[in-house]
């Protein structure tokens, strides 16, 4: 047990302390704890900075195209993985459907530039075929939508597991009554799939609120480069810049704390949401 | 249709239907495999084939493994290999060994400090410490251009060690007192009854760890010199960001096209997780994970 405790009160912990550097203007020289208080003037410089507030906007603005492009493709991917009666092909489209969970992101990048970049299979496709090319990786505007379809992509196939299994909790003679009852497919799905499935999807939705503040900082450390940061700057990779490349650490922190702080409300807001709902929330 | 099991008061699916989920399912499994099947057949592709082809071949004529000799000769790739399955390794057996400990203790009722502990733990799953900070603690702790970077700063993470006590917690309290009448301590029925108990959580456990570890390059480029660097970061610098590889590995001219080479690299860091997932995917199905993700 003790080193599991040391390890979080050091590295949890310790670093939580840390985040004094965003009450104070980091001089190397001095270190920690040894640089100058500032007060609350790294955050009022935040608040004044419109680089700051672009990258608030766009995180946003990705995690509302997830919600609305990436969310229901999991739900619906196991919606039909559960109609399969053949168990042997619905047990070979998991396995493959699971695995780019697994695949770096850098892989998955790579991979992306690979089949949709400008010399990528595609685009030869399509000049070979006479048509035109299309601008995708490197192109600002694409950006948002290629971050979705990668998510997509990457994790639709997992997100279903939590899907399967509430759906395979349902019991079967629930359906049998249902038939016999005269109820066709469709009148099945609405009474008894859906009323199985709805306590998971309103639980992911509310995790995904609390979270909406973090967009996926690796895939868009890795592309930001490529694009500029008009479109592919967030919260996490301001944090990076203005902190890691910068040397800003006292103002970088203070980013990084403000959206800790609005995170963890965020949680604890959606998880009162859910007890009012009905529903059983993250935690009780 | 022998493996079907379709219960008798299931309609017979109209042939349109099962038509569109064929179509469905086939597209799935194509936008999974096509992209995979891109870099393992460039990699294997001669120079020409690729350069005549535009920077890609999706079936190579004559393959052949130059691009892999031109690697594996030595040099920045060979050396990342090995940093990165020393990392992976040591990695996942201190992280499996903290989060066993910590699981453990804190599945057993009545162990001291063991309800504030939790709770300590739970809280940094809603508040994580931030990127600067814990930067910062590692540059203080001296740890910068270390291997311990990768690792300590990651050892325990929280879903692993939320499994796990769930898992542990399953066991029958029976087999514990058990185990107690007949004069076994703590460590003892950690060792001879709870971990023969868990082999299937601590192999997924293990493979998450050991996967986490493998794929993991942010941490390299945030605190290792680039001469230490392991494979993902190398990857990345190279054929994400587009840096000349074979220049730099073998200091001489370029002798093989730097696509044929750069999706080597791509396919040898992938290899490894496509080698330990059928592992893993076999906890998935049975549903080790989902009682535990529930909980």
């Amino acid at each position: 047990m003790l080193p599991g405790v040391a390890y979080f009160l050091l590295f949890h912990y310790g670093a939580l302390v840390g985040n004094v550097i965003a009450f104070k203007e980091y001089v190397p020289f001095d270190g920690l704890w040894g640089s100058p208080w500032v007060g609350l003037g790294n955050f009022q410089r935040m608040f004044e900075d419109a680089a700051f507030w672009d990258s608030v906007l766009n995180t946003l603005w990705i995690a509302v195209l997830q919600l609305v492009f990436y969310f229901p493709v999991p739900l619906g991917l196991a919606l039909l993985l559960h109609t399969l009666t053949w168990s042997s092909v619905r047990r070979f489209v998991q396995s493959v459907a699971y695995l780019p969970h697994f695949i770096s992101w850098v892989i998955v990048v790579a991979l992306f530039q690979q089949v949709l970049g400008d010399t990528g299979l595609l685009n030869s496709g399509l000049s070979g075929a006479g048509l035109h090319t299309v601008d995708i990786i490197g192109n600002p505007d694409a950006f948002q939508p290629l971050v979705v379809a990668q998510v997509i992509w990457k994790d639709a196939g997992w997100g279903t597991i939590i899907f399967l299994a509430a759906l395979a909790q349902v019991d079967e003679q629930q359906y049998e009554a249902a038939a016999i009852d005269g109820a066709g497919p469709w009148r099945r799905f609405w009474h008894v799939t859906l009323p199985a499935i709805r306590p998971v999807v309103v639980l992911l939705l509310i995790m995904r609120l609390g979270d909406i503040l973090s967009v996926g900082f690796e895939q868009m450390l890795l592309q930001r480069d490529a694009v500029g940061p008009e479109t592919a700057e967030v919260i996490d990779t301001f944090v990076y810049y203005q902190g890691i490349v910068g040397g800003d650490y006292g103002f970088a922190a203070a980013a990084g704390l403000f959206k800790g702080v609005v995170g963890a409300l965020l949680v604890y807001a959606a998880n009162k949401v859910a007890h009012r709902l009905g529903e059983q929330g993250v935690y009780k | 249709m022998s493996a079907s099991a379709r219960p008798g008061w299931m309609e017979k699916p109209r042939p349109l239907t099962q038509a569109a989920k064929a179509l469905a399912l086939a597209t799935v499994v194509l936008l999974v495999c096509v992209p995979f099947l891109v870099i393992v057949s460039t990699s294997l592709a001669s120079t020409r084939e690729v350069v005549d082809n535009g920077g890609w071949v999706l079936w190579p004529t004559e393959p052949s493994f130059d691009a892999y000799r031109d690697i594996f000769d030595g040099g920045i790739v060979t050396h990342a290999l090995g940093v990165s399955a020393g990392v992976t390794i040591v990695g996942t057996l201190l992280s499996l060994a903290c989060t066993v400990a910590l699981a453990y203790a804190l599945s057993r009722p009545g162990v001291f400090g063991g309800k504030p502990v939790l709770l300590l733990v739970l809280f940094t799953f809603l508040f994580p410490p931030g990127m600067i900070p814990s930067f910062l603690l590692v540059k203080e702790l001296g740890l910068l251009d270390s291997y311990a970077s990768l690792v300590l700063p990651v050892l325990v993470n929280v879903f692993n060690l939320v499994v796990l006590r769930g898992f542990f917690q399953s066991i029958p309290e029976e087999l514990y007192e058990a185990a107690r009448l007949d004069g076994a301590g703590d460590w003892r029925v950690l060792v001879s009854v709870v971990l023969p108990l868990s082999k299937a959580a601590l192999a997924v456990v293990g493979l998450f760890y050991a996967v986490a570890y493998w794929n993991s390059w942010f941490y390299a480029s945030l605190y290792l010199e680039s001469d230490h660097w392991p494979l993902q970061q190398v990857l990345r610098t190279y054929v994400v960001a587009g840096a000349g590889l074979t220049d730099a590995t073998t200091g001489e001219a370029t002798v093989t096209a730097p696509q044929t080479v750069q999706m080597a690299v791509l396919v040898i860091a992938t290899v490894p997780i496509l080698l330990v997932y059928p592992f893993l995917q076999k906890y998935f199905t049975k549903g080790v994970l989902t009682g535990a993700i529930k909980s």
